[in-house]
C-alpha cells in the first residue's frame, strides 16, 4: 500500500530577500527512500531542512506554503513536535561529545527530560544500535564517549539517535559526504533496512548513490523541483532536458 | 652556500633569539616579585597569624583572621551575584551574535572592562554606601561583582562561540527547546572555558583594593555581617603597609604573601581543572 506521508504544497523558502526554494509541490509515499539531488546551491538542503522546520533557525530565513505530514500542516505545528516526528541526520557526524555512546542514543529522551526506567532505556539503546548495525561493534564500550568512535560509526550513532525517537520520517542531509567509501556503503545498506519502518528523504550530491539507494528521485535546479519520478525512470528516461543534462554530466 | 642565504639564515636566527629573550624577560619580574614577597612574608605566617585578630599598636604578634574571613565572605557574595549574571549574559551574546542588543551590550562590556577600579568604587559609594548610610561588605561585593562581569561574560561568549553549530543543530533536530539546547548541550560542552573565566575573575578581584576603600571600608574586628564594614586582605595590606609601625608592616608582608599564594593557587587550579574538564570535540 502506498500512502502519502509527506506532501508539500506551494512551498517557498527564503534567506532574507534570496528566494532559494520556489513553489515546490511533492508527494512522498510512506516507507520509501526518496533521493533529492541537484547541483550545489539548488535549494535541496534548504527544502530538506524546511520539512522539519530547521530552516527557520537561521537568522533571516523564512518560508511560505504548506508541508503536510499525515495531512497535518507542520508549518502550523510547534517546531518541537515536528522534530520529534521527523528525525534528522546531518552531513558531518555530530554526536554529543560530552555524552557516552549509551547516552547519545537516548539523548532525545535524556536531554528532553523524559524519564524512562533503566530496562526501557537499555531496550531502546540495544534496539536502535542494532537497527543501524552498530550494536556488535560498541556493545562493550557503551560508556565511552561518542567522539571516541570512527567517523562512519559516529554517523551510524547519529542515525541511531534519530531512530531512538521512533520518528515517522528520517531526513538525511548528505549523510555520507564526510565518510570513507566503506563507511558509505555500510550506511547505504542501512537505508534498505530502515525503510521498512520509516520514510527516508536523502539529500545527496552523488548521483550513483541516488540511483543505488532510492525508490524515487527528485531533481532540484535553481530552487525549482524540475522532475520527480521513480528512480529507474528518472535515470533511464528523464523527461526534462535539464535532468538529462545533469545526469549525463553536462553540468554539475 | 651563497652569502645571501647565510645572511637570511642569520637574520632568522637573530629574530628567533629575540623572541626567546623577550619571552623570558616577561617571566623575570614575576619571579622576582614572588621571591621578594615570599622571603619577606613566609616567616610571618604561622597558625597564630592565621587565626588571631590584629593586635593594637605596641603589642607584638597578632594575625589577620578578620581579613581572611572578610575576604572570603566579600568574594563569595560577589561571585554569587556576578556568576549567574555573567554566564547568562555570555550565553545571550554567543547565541544571538548579530542582534542589535548583542552589539551594544558587547560594546558596553568591553568598556566596563576598561573602567578603572577606583571609579567603580566611587560609583558604588554614591549608589550604595550613601543611600544605605553605612559602609558595608555588601556594597564592596557589588563593586567587585561589577568588576568580575566583563571577564565572565567575554570568556563565556568566546568559549560558546567556538562550539560548532552542528552541535546546536543536533540538539534542535531532536526536538529540544532552546533552553535545553543551551543548558544540556552547549553549556556542558563549554563548561571548562566558562569555569576558567569564573576562576580567573575571582583571582582578578581577590587583590582588588580601590573599590573596597569606599565600600567595605575595613574593620579591626572579626565581623561576619555583610551589612556592616568588613576587613579584607587587600585593605589590611593597604592600611598596615602605609602605617609607621614595624609590627604592622610584618602583618602586611604576611598578608601579601597569603594573598599571592591564594591567587597563584587559584590560577594553577584553574589550569588543571580546565584540562580535566575539557570536552574533546
Amino acid at each position: 500500500m502506498e500512502s502519502t506521508i509527506v506532501k508539500s504544497v506551494d512551498y517557498n523558502a527564503y534567506f532574507g530577500e534570496n528566494h532559494v526554494v520556489k513553489n515546490v509541490n511533492i508527494e512522498i509515499p510512506r516507507n520509501n527512500v526518496i533521493a533529492v539531488m541537484g547541483p550545489s546551491g539548488c535549494g535541496k538542503t534548504t527544502f530538506l531542512r524546511g520539512i522539519n522546520r530547521m530552516h527557520e533557525l537561521i537568522p533571516g530565513a523564512t518560508a511560505k506554503g504548506k508541508i503536510m505530514l499525515n495531512n497535518e500542516d507542520v508549518m502550523e505545528m510547534h517546531p518541537i513536535f515536528v522534530r520529534l516526528k521527523i528525525g534528522m541526520v546531518f552531513q558531518r557526524p555530530n554526536p554529543f561529545p560530552n555524552l557516552s555512546i549509551y547516552d547519545n542514543v537516548i539523548a532525545g529522551y535524556k536531554l528532553n527530560g523524559i524519564k524512562l526506567p533503566k530496562a526501557e532505556k537499555d531496550k531502546i539503546v540495544e534496539h536502535s544500535l542494532t537497527r543501524v548495525a552498530l550494536w556488535k561493534e560498541v556493545k562493550d564500550s557503551l560508556t565511552k564517549k561518542g567522539s571516541f568512535l570512527s567517523g562512519g560509526q559516529q554517523q551510524r550513532l547519529c542515525i541511531a539517535r534519530a531512530v531512538a525517537m521512533e520518528p515517522e520520517v528520517l531526513l538525511f542531509d548528505e549523510p555520507t559526504s564526510a565518510l570513507d567509501p566503506i563507511s558509505t556503503s555500510t550506511v547505504e545498506e542501512l537505508f534498505h533496512e530502515l525503510k521498512k519502518n520509516y520514510t527516508l528523504i536523502i539529500v545527496t550530491h552523488n548521483m550513483q548513490q541516488a540511483a543505488r539507494v532510492s525508490d524515487k528521485t527528485a531533481f532540484f535546479y535553481m530552487g525549482e523541483l524540475v522532475e520527480y519520478d521513480d528512480t529507474k525512470q528518472m535515470f533511464t528516461n528523464p523527461r526534462d532536458t535539464r535532468t538529462q543534462n545533469y545526469i549525463t554530466g553536462r553540468f554539475s | 652556500m651563497t652569502n645571501h642565504v647565510k645572511y637570511r639564515i642569520g637574520k632568522s636566527a637573530a629574530f628567533k633569539t629575540l623572541t626567546i629573550v623577550l619571552a623570558f624577560a616577561c617571566v623575570v619580574p614575576l619571579i622576582f616579585i614572588l621571591i621578594y614577597i615570599i622571603q619577606a612574608g613566609i616567616t610571618k605566617i604561622n597558625w597564630h597569624f592565621l587565626t588571631n585578630l590584629p593586635k593594637p599598636v605596641g603589642e607584638t604578634g597578632g594575625g589577620i583572621a578578620n581579613a581572611l574571613v572578610g575576604s572570603m565572605i566579600i568574594i563569595s557574595v560577589a561571585s554569587v551575584i556576578a556568576i549567574p549574571f555573567g554566564i547568562l549574559c555570555g550565553i545571550y551574546l554567543s547565541e544571538n551574535r548579530k542582534s542589535r542588543l548583542a552589539y551594544w551590550s558587547r560594546l558596553c562590556v568591553d568598556i566596563l572592562q576598561g573602567v578603572p577600579s577606583i571609579v567603580i568604587g566611587i560609583v558604588a559609594y554614591f549608589w550604595l554606601v550613601k543611600p544605605l548610610g553605612t559602609f558595608s561588605a555588601l556594597s564592596g561585593s557589588i563593586a567587585l561583582a561589577i568588576m568580575m562581569l566583563p571577564i565572565i561574560i567575554r570568556s563565556t561568549e568566546e568559549t560558546l562561540k567556538l562550539l560548532p553549530d552542528s552541535l546546536r543543530e543536533a540538539g534542535f533536530a531532536l526536538g529540544l527547546p532552546f533552553h535545553r539546547v543551551v543548558l544540556k548541550v552547549i553549556v556542558p560542552c563549554g563548561i571548562s572555558g566558562i569555569l576558567s573565566g569564573v576562576m580567573l575573575s575571582v583571582a582578578r578581584i581577590a587583590g582588588e583594593t580601590a573599590p573596597l576603600l569606599f565600600t567595605a571600608f575595613g574593620n579591626p574586628y572579626l565581623s561576619v555581617n555583610i551589612l556592616k564594614p568588613m576587613q579584607s586582605l587587600p585593605l589590611l595590606i593597604f592600611n598596615y603597609a602605609t602605617s609607621p609601625y614595624n609590627d604592622w608592616h610584618d602583618l602586611a608582608w604576611g598578608a601579601s604573601c597569603i594573598l599571592l599564594i591564594w591567587v597563584l593557587t587559584l590560577n594553577i587550579f584553574t589550569k588543571l581543572m580546565t584540562r580535566k574538564w575539557k570536552v574533546q570535540l
